[in-house]
């Protein structure tokens, strides 16, 4: 998987914050390699607080890296862009605009006609039809996370940084949103990074699942899942890549013990 | 049932308070404090003089100069402060310090300077109301919710279209929830100030009833008044929540 080719490029990143103590300095990310290839769905899990949300956000031009190369289509990252839009955890949508005018919210350069056109299209493909003039209070939360994406999806955006999306949805809704968001990413060729908690939720998403280690975060492990979709979750394909995460991660599924990670 | 209850309730709250007012002024045996019939035709000889309306029209032409020029320069300068470090660590010492000097302390300066006609009373209302507004604009931005600021930077918005994209519209619940306090003070202090710098408004009423021949019934008609048109001020600007694009900022209520 390690070479300069690919869309998003991380090689021997390392991160640090500031401690509490004056001259303290947390590591949180520790020679962290990674590539991703455009049109490639990743996603990364690890152990709650391991960091792996802070490499997305040092991918997606929010945080700096300490030390460390990130490129992303080839130049390094110095801040957000629109080509490559993050849809965020405790959602990002307006709550102060409508529906169709958050998903509009990045065409504002475009002429009116276009910018309609495309909120349409992909009002109609996130399921939100009848919505247009709602506000983001009125909606549920599973909602709410389609019209972020739909957001990103009107801008035109090539990447799309996914943070723990369906994190805060009822079980019934995140199922939906899975099988939903994996029609989307066919229909639209997109490259998708999604970090999750979730083993289960990687494994039925991703071409490839990132494992990593407890903190300071490093890439423990790559899962590649050669499955197609939509995936059989009771195959022996999905057992066999969902056990073998579990046990990188160090848990037996079987037996429900903790064993030392990796 | 419930609409009755809302009515009945402050209704008959009104009216123990006006029957305890009658029997406790019947008791007292005082001839000055006016029972509330005594008030009532206070305001009915008041409107029958033609000076209600115009003391009324005088007080809320001096609360609405004063006030929205508070609107006019608060808002803006609470958000730069809120905004720009910098502007923030300049002037907000100066503002803390002005701030807790009461209105009613700058009566003798407003007069120095603007003489005794309407400027000194906007002026005090304006000092009054910018302060609120400020704070609670500057406070808006500052608390704002980082995620809509990077989505916003995420979809390359900067400069001038942040503030007006994002960063107000963020901004505005709680910068309505400032106005409405600072519309509050603004009408407590045109009061204050019309009791020493004018000859018109409700505050002057209050004053000019008592030297003039101890006219209490007519002191607290004027107090009545202005408690009334309070609440009819209050209630107006409460509107302001009501719009779909500041809602999302109150709860559920």
């Amino acid at each position: 998987m390690d070479n300069a080719k690919s869309l998003i490029h991380v090689r021997d990143c390392w991160k640090s914050f500031p401690g509490k103590k004056p001259g303290e300095q947390v590591h949180v990310l520790e020679r962290v390699n990674l590539n991703v290839d455009a049109g490639e769905f990743v996603c990364v899990v690890g152990p709650s607080g391991c960091g792996k949300s802070t490499l997305l956000n040092i991918i997606g031009g929010f945080f700096k890296e300490s030390r460390g190369e990130v490129r992303v289509a080839g130049a390094p990252v110095n801040g957000p862009d629109p080509r490559r839009i993050f849809v965020f955890q405790e959602n990002g949508v307006f709550p102060w605009l409508t529906v169709e005018e958050n998903i509009g919210f990045g065409l504002m350069s475009r002429p009116a006609e276009e910018r309609k056109e495309r909120v349409t299209h992909y009002i109609n493909m996130v399921g939100l039809s009848g919505f247009e003039k709602s506000y983001p209070r009125e909606l549920s939360g599973g909602m709410r996370q389609r019209v972020e994406i739909a957001r990103a999806l009107a801008a035109n955006a090539e990447v799309l940084y996914m943070d723990e999306p369906f994190g805060a949805l009822d079980f019934l809704t995140r199922i939906k949103m899975r099988t939903d968001l994996i029609r989307i990413w066919q229909a639209e060729k997109k490259t998708l990074v999604f970090v999750t908690h979730d083993i289960e939720e990687a494994v039925q998403l991703a071409d490839r699942v990132v494992v990593m280690s407890k903190r300071p975060a490093t890439v423990a492990e790559e899962v590649v899942v050669n499955l197609p979709r939509p995936r059989d979750l009771d195959s022996p394909g999905y057992l066999a890549a969902r056990d073998r995460i579990f046990a990188i991660m160090g848990m037996d599924v079987h037996g429900g013990g903790t064993g030392d990670p990796k | 049932m419930n609409r009755l209850i809302s009515i009945f309730l402050p209704l008959s709250t009104a009216v123990i308070f006006l029957v305890v007012w009658h029997f406790l002024v019947r008791l007292s045996g005082s001839d000055l404090f006016p029972t509330p019939m005594e008030v009532v035709r206070g305001i009915r000889e008041l409107i029958e003089k033609g000076l209600l309306l115009k003391y009324i029209v005088a007080s809320l032409f001096r609360v609405s100069w004063g006030f929205m020029l508070a609107v006019l320069v608060g808002v803006p300068l609470g958000l730069i402060l809120g905004w720009f470090r910098a502007a923030f660590q300049a002037l907000n010492p100066m503002i803390q310090i002005l701030r807790p000097i009461s209105p009613i302390a700058w009566i003798p300066v407003a007069i120095l300077w603007f003489g005794i006609d309407d400027t000194a009373p906007v002026f005090l209302i304006f000092l009054a109301s910018v302060f609120p507004i400020t704070v609670s604009s500057m406070a808006a931005v500052q608390n704002m919710q980082l995620v809509y600021l990077r989505a916003a930077q995420n979809f390359g918005v900067k400069g001038p279209q942040l503030f007006r994209r994002v960063i107000l519209p963020a901004a505005l619940p709680q910068i309505i929830t400032g106005i409405r306090i600072a519309l509050g003070i603004a009408w407590l202090v045109v009061v204050a100030a019309e009791m020493i710098a004018v000859n018109s408004g409700l505050g002057y009423l209050i004053i000019d009833a008592r030297n003039a021949g101890k006219r209490y019934d007519l002191v607290v008609a004027g107090m009545v008044m202005i408690g009334l048109i309070g609440l009819v001020l209050d209630l107006l600007i409460r509107q302001l929540e009501k719009f779909d694009e500041v809602k999302w900022g109150y709860g559920q209520r």
